[in-house]
This record gives structure tokens, sequence and C-alpha cells, in this order.
């Protein structure tokens, strides 16, 4: 048992950390986010680091790397909070390595790995980065549907540090096995990780430093105590986001449960924390100005990417039902 | 990352299964001295297995079992249906502070009888004005010759009544700052000088006492790591105090959680959404819990210490095991509130689980203070 990422896996961590601090500050994506329009320069650059194929294989032109290492990209580009369509393609190449047919993988996944193409992901409603993408990957609970050259419109979210589009028609796509949805909202899942993380630094950070009645904000226990639900609920996410990019790689028996773990620890967490966050930073908060209101945004949409927590605790409480009333099962 | 047991901690696993199927423990029998003579008993078959300290040296009658076996030792215990060894508090705490702070003299004395439950332990730390802030206390302890005289007041003792030894701890210099004024002691409870009073708690029974100690006679030889170190040894015990029945906590839980499910599919209530969400979430809580110890585990194998998640276990256990009672309240109607009623019992007893061994308000103090760096709260 080593619930904990190996030496390479940290090492992509950092290197990622340290790139997206330098090329993606707030600064940055303040300016993408007001533009309306992503940054190319770091698009171009993190195609060129090959990003985008991590978890496609060698022979397709990617890195050959698992779930596991793209979801530990993914919590960096949500820390981040990138204005850059990386994780959608990302996440929908490696869907389509784990999951397409022969000809689907040939047709999609070399384009994907060096960034000549694009995928969307989220579902016929709502779509993160379908606009003028090559591809859509729509998700319906456990079943997965890659479209070609999606017909889309754009979706106006709340969230102007990404694009978001919806399904125009009724045009459907082709099924990709099962395991793709779950892989799909693993990688959401670690996104969304990345903002709590973030959310949670900048709380910390900002009630250390504010002071009212001469002393930090932070040493009264009502927000102390809230800065701790923010940690708990972080590491819950953490906990559960881990179990299932490692399940994907290793143990697919596990992967569709462990991915509604994540999904609804995720799309619960996220909205949590981040509304935290803007709470403890008081009226700054509240402001265009402190960037928190990003964090909260991004957080939204990822729920609603995540198909929201609900209908996971539904299929988790059938599923966990399911095993109880067979106590030999359960031994495992 | 590989979240499978290794083939070492798998053959632990199985032997364990193996013993534990060989030696059922069987029902708890009805009242408590009874139950309490059955956890006994219980230590006993398992200390004449090796079973009954994995986590100690081979030396002192453990089997060295690594923090991962330790954890699946406590889970095995739980799921088969077994009581926690009734000298958990010698096995937990007062064998690895002996271990760590003890004279060899001391090592020799006190801890063979801590695995073969025939000498019993329990924690002298709580007074009725020290609880949360512990290093407040009063009792005193004054020299005398070769001897400490101590009086004052414990409280939350548990099984005292059973106790032949207490890990006591008490003022030895007044005049020295709070923290710096304490001396850990190992007092001998078969004395006249000491009066154990069960209290009798929302449930009915009595785990906890208080203890009235009126000029009761301590040996010199019986300080624990010297005078004036109480509040460094006393760190030791609560630092052992959250590790391991952590997962026996889990695991119980879980079994809870498994029967409250198995009563909802039987009476087709699994069909309410409203019903299925509550227990989807409850579910999760209790994964995270179990999945949020291994990680904890896995960071204190490789870094020597635990992570940010170490903190959160029992915070997470006490609050999902109260939402887990109430919920089942409200899931099974008046029934689950009839004083017979399995349940009812749970959702009292739970009412605890978010005081005793450090009160959720503290634990997050702690969370705050200790992994955040947040100043100190006030």
């Amino acid at each position: 048992m080593d619930f904990d990422l190996t030496e390479d896996q940290r090492e992509i961590k950092r290197v990622a950390h340290e790139l997206l601090a330098s090329r993606s500050s707030w600064a940055k994506v303040r300016a993408a986010a007001e533009a309306g329009a992503y940054d190319q320069a770091l698009r171009r650059e993190l195609g060129e680091l090959g990003w985008p194929g991590i978890a496609v294989a060698e022979e397709r032109g990617g890195q050959g790397l698992g779930i596991v290492e793209l979801s530990v990209l993914a919590e960096e580009l949500g820390y981040a909070c990138a204005s850059t369509p990386l994780l959608a393609s990302a996440a929908a190449a490696a869907a389509i390595q784990a999951c397409g047919s022969a000809e689907q993988q040939a047709r999609w996944l070399p384009g994907l790995a060096s960034g000549e193409l694009t995928a969307g992901i989220g579902t016929r409603e709502l779509i993160a980065d379908g606009t003028g993408s090559d591809l859509a990957i729509t998700l319906d609970g456990d079943d997965a549907q890659l479209i070609a050259g999606p017909d889309t419109k754009p979706f106006d979210a709340i969230d102007p540090t990404r694009r978001y589009a919806s399904l125009d028609g009724e045009a459907g796509g082709d099924p990709l096995a099962q395991g793709a949805a779950e892989r799909i909202r693993i990688v959401l899942a670690a996104e969304v990780l990345g903002i709590c993380q973030r959310a949670l630094e900048m709380t910390v950070e900002y009630v250390k430093d504010r002071k009212q009645f001469g002393v930090p904000v932070g040493s009264f226990q009502a927000v102390s105590h809230r800065c701790a639900e923010m940690l708990r609920y972080t590491e819950s996410v953490r906990s559960s986001v881990y179990f299932a990019a490692w399940a994907a790689d290793a143990d697919p028996e596990r992967l569709p449960e462990a991915a509604a773990l994540a999904a609804a620890a995720a799309a619960e967490a996220g909205r949590e924390v981040t509304a935290g966050a803007i709470q403890a930073h008081g009226g700054i908060g509240f402001t265009w100005e402190a960037d928190v209101h990003w964090l909260y945004k991004r957080a939204q949409l990822d729920a609603a990417l995540l198909g929201g927590a609900r209908r996971h605790r539904v299929a988790l409480a059938r599923i966990a039902a399911g095993r109880a009333a067979v106590p030999a099962l359960s031994g495992g | 990352m590989d979240l499978t047991f290794s083939e070492r901690e798998l053959e632990f696993r199985d032997e364990l299964r193996a013993w534990l199927a060989e030696n059922p423990a069987g029902e708890p029998p009805a009242g408590e001295d009874a139950n309490y003579a059955w956890r006994r008993d219980f230590q006993r078959r398992l200390a004449a297995g090796g079973w009954a300290a994995v986590h100690w040296p081979r030396e002192y009658g453990g089997r060295g079992a690594t923090l991962t076996e330790s954890a699946i030792f406590f889970e095995e215990l739980g799921r088969s249906g077994s009581p926690l060894p009734a000298n958990a508090l010698g096995l937990l705490l007062a064998g690895p502070t002996i271990m760590a702070w003890g004279t060899q003299e001391q090592k020799d004395r006190y801890l063979a009888p801590i695995v073969t439950a025939d000498e019993i332990w329990c924690q002298g730390f709580s007074e009725p004005e020290a609880g949360s802030d512990l290093a407040s206390l009063k009792t005193r302890a004054v020299k005398d010759g070769d001897e400490w005289v101590v009086t004052g007041q414990k409280v939350w003792t548990s099984g005292a009544q059973y106790s032949k030894w207490c890990m006591l701890v008490a003022r030895t210099d007044t005049a020295a700052p709070k923290h710096k004024g304490l001396s850990y002691f190992l007092l001998d409870m078969e004395q006249d000088a000491v009066q154990v009073r069960p209290l009798v708690q929302i449930t009915g029974e009595s785990e906890f006492n208080e203890l009235f100690i009126e000029e009761a006679r301590i040996p010199d030889a019986n300080l624990l790591g010297g005078e004036g170190n109480g509040w460094k040894v006393a760190l030791t015990t609560l630092m052992n105090e959250r590790a391991g029945l952590g997962f026996f906590l889990q695991v119980r839980l879980r079994q809870l959680l498994d029967a409250l499910l198995v009563e909802a599919s039987e009476r087709d209530l699994l069909d309410d959404p409203v019903i299925a969400d509550r227990l989807g979430e409850l579910h999760i809580k209790a994964e995270v819990l179990r999945l949020t110890a291994y990680r904890g585990l896995s960071m204190i194998e490789k870094y020597g210490q635990p992570g940010p998640e170490g903190s959160l276990v029992k915070w997470m256990w006490s609050e999902t095991n109260q939402q887990l009672t109430q919920f089942a309240a409200d899931l099974l109607g008046p029934d689950a509130l009839r004083s017979e009623n399995r349940w009812s019992y749970e959702l009292l007893r739970a009412r605890g689980n978010s005081i005793e061994g450090g009160t959720t308000e503290v634990l997050k103090n702690i969370v705050a203070e200790r992994v955040l760096g947040l100043p100190k709260a006030r």
C-alpha cells in the first residue's frame, strides 16, 4: 500500500506548478477572461510540451502515461485556473486511448496528442471547449458518445476563463466503451481539486494578513474553523481523486464506483470551498477585483460538467446497498 | 501509487483472518461487567495467539507490525465482529508511552501484563476544571521521602473500575508555568486512597468514571520520564490515542452504514431519490474516511510524519457517525427511538464521539493552527 504520488508523478506536478505559476498568473487569467479569448502563447507552449497527449500511447504520438499523471496535470491547471483549452482535449484523448475502437484511436489520437485537433467534453447541454472543436465527447450516466465535427452554439457561462457550448440539433455520435465517462469525470474532479487547493491557500494568506479589531481575522474561530472545513473538503477530494485515478489505471473493476465517488466529492467540495473563500475574504471577496471569483465560477461549471453530486450519490447508494445485502462479498 | 496490499500485508491479513475464524469472539453478553469479562477473555486468547499487541516490537511481546499491518489488524478485528481488547488503553497508550519514556526496570515490570490483560490500565488526565485545557490540571503530587503523595480528582476515566494501574498526570511544581510543573506517574489503583465512582452517561451505561484521590501514595520509582516532564510524556500518550483505533472505528461505521442500507432496501426506500441521496452522501463520507486514513498511513510510513490529512480522520469519523445515526432515526421512524432498539443506542452513543478524545472544536483549532498556520485562536 502506497497512497502517494511516485517521484516521477511529483516531478510532473512540480514542473506544471512552476510553469503555470509563471505563465498563467492572475493577471494573465484576468486578461484572457476579460478579452473572452484564450492565451494563444500559453496554448502553443503547452502543446509543444506534449501535455495534450500525456495519456496517449507513444505509438500514437503521446507520452504513454496514465490517468494519474493526467490528473496531476489537471490539478495544476485548476490551481492556476488556467485560461487554456488543454484539459478537455487531454481528457478526451485519454478516454479514446482507453475506451475507443482501433479506428477511433487511429483517427483522433495523433492529432489530439500533437495539439492539431481539439476536443470538447461535457453533456449535450454544456460542453467545455466545444466551440469550433474537431470532436466532442458527451456524457450521460455511464454512457459516452464521440461526436465528430459537432454542431454547436455558444453557451455564455458565468465562467469567462473557459469557452462553453451546447450541442445544436439532435445528431448523435459513436459510443465509446465503458470507462470513458468515468475517466473524463476523474480528470474534471482533479481540476476541482486544484481549484480547492488554490482557494484554500488564498484564503489562509488573506485571513492571516487582514486585521480587524487589532488582530488577524484568522485568529477568530468563526473564520479559522471555516478554513479548517475548507481543508477537510479539499483533502476529501484529494483522497477520492487519487483513488479514482489509480483505479482507472490499475483496477478497472473498482473504476465505476471510484469515479462516482470522486465526481460527487468534487462537485460538492468545489462549490463549498470556493464559496468559503469568497466569504472569508469579506467585502473584497465579492468584488471583481479579488480573484477568488474566477475559482468559484470554474467550480460551479465543473460541478455542472460532472453532472452534479446528486446523481452520483444516488448511484453510489444503490451500489453500496447491493453490496451490503451480500455480506459474503463485502469482506474484500 | 499502489493501493493494493503488498504480499507481506496480504499474508498478515490472511493469517489473522484464519485465526479470527478459528477463534470467534461470539456474541457480547448482556451487562457491563459480563461484557468486560468477555473482552478480557478475548484479549487473553489474542495474546496466546500472539495477536494482542501486533504493533509492539517483538521483544515486548508484539509482532513488530508496520503501521499498515496494524491498520489491517484493527480493520479485521472490527470486520469479524470481535471486540476491542479489554486493555485497549494499555496496549495503545500506556505501553507505547512506557516504551518511549520508561527505564529498563519499568519496561520489564509493566509491559508484559498489559499484553496478557493481567493488569488493566486507565488514563487519569482530564479533570473537572481541565478538559480541553489539559495543562491547567490541579491534581497535586508532593514529595515525601521516596514517595509522592497525590490528592485531586480525575474524570472521564474509562475502565477505572477494572484497572490495576492509572496513567496519572499531576502537578509537582505549582510555581512553574502551567505546562512545566507537571509529572507523569504510574498510579496503583488498588489502594483505599483512590475511590472510583461511575458516571452514568446519556445511554444509561457507565463507561466512564470519576476518580477521587485523597493522599494516595506513589513510589518515586513509578515516576515516568522524570520530574517536571509530565507534559511531554502526556503528549506521547495523546499522539498514540488517535492512531490505530481509527481503523477499528472506521470499520464499525461501515458496518453500521451497511446495516442501514440493508434496512432501507428491505423497505424499498432506495427508490426514493431523497433517501438514496442521503445514503449516498453517508457512503461517500465513510469511503473518504477510509481512504484518507490510509493516505495518512502512507505519509507517515514514507515521510515519518502525517500530512494535513492526519488531523482530519477523527473529526470526519465523529461527524459521519452522528449524521448516520441521526438519519437512521429519520429513515426508520419512531421505532428507532424505542429504548431497546439498537439504533436508539447508537444515536445516543454517537453524541459522545465529537467530545471524547478531543472535541471537534479543539480539533478544528489544531487543524487551523498547526496545519494551516493560522494565528492562535481567540
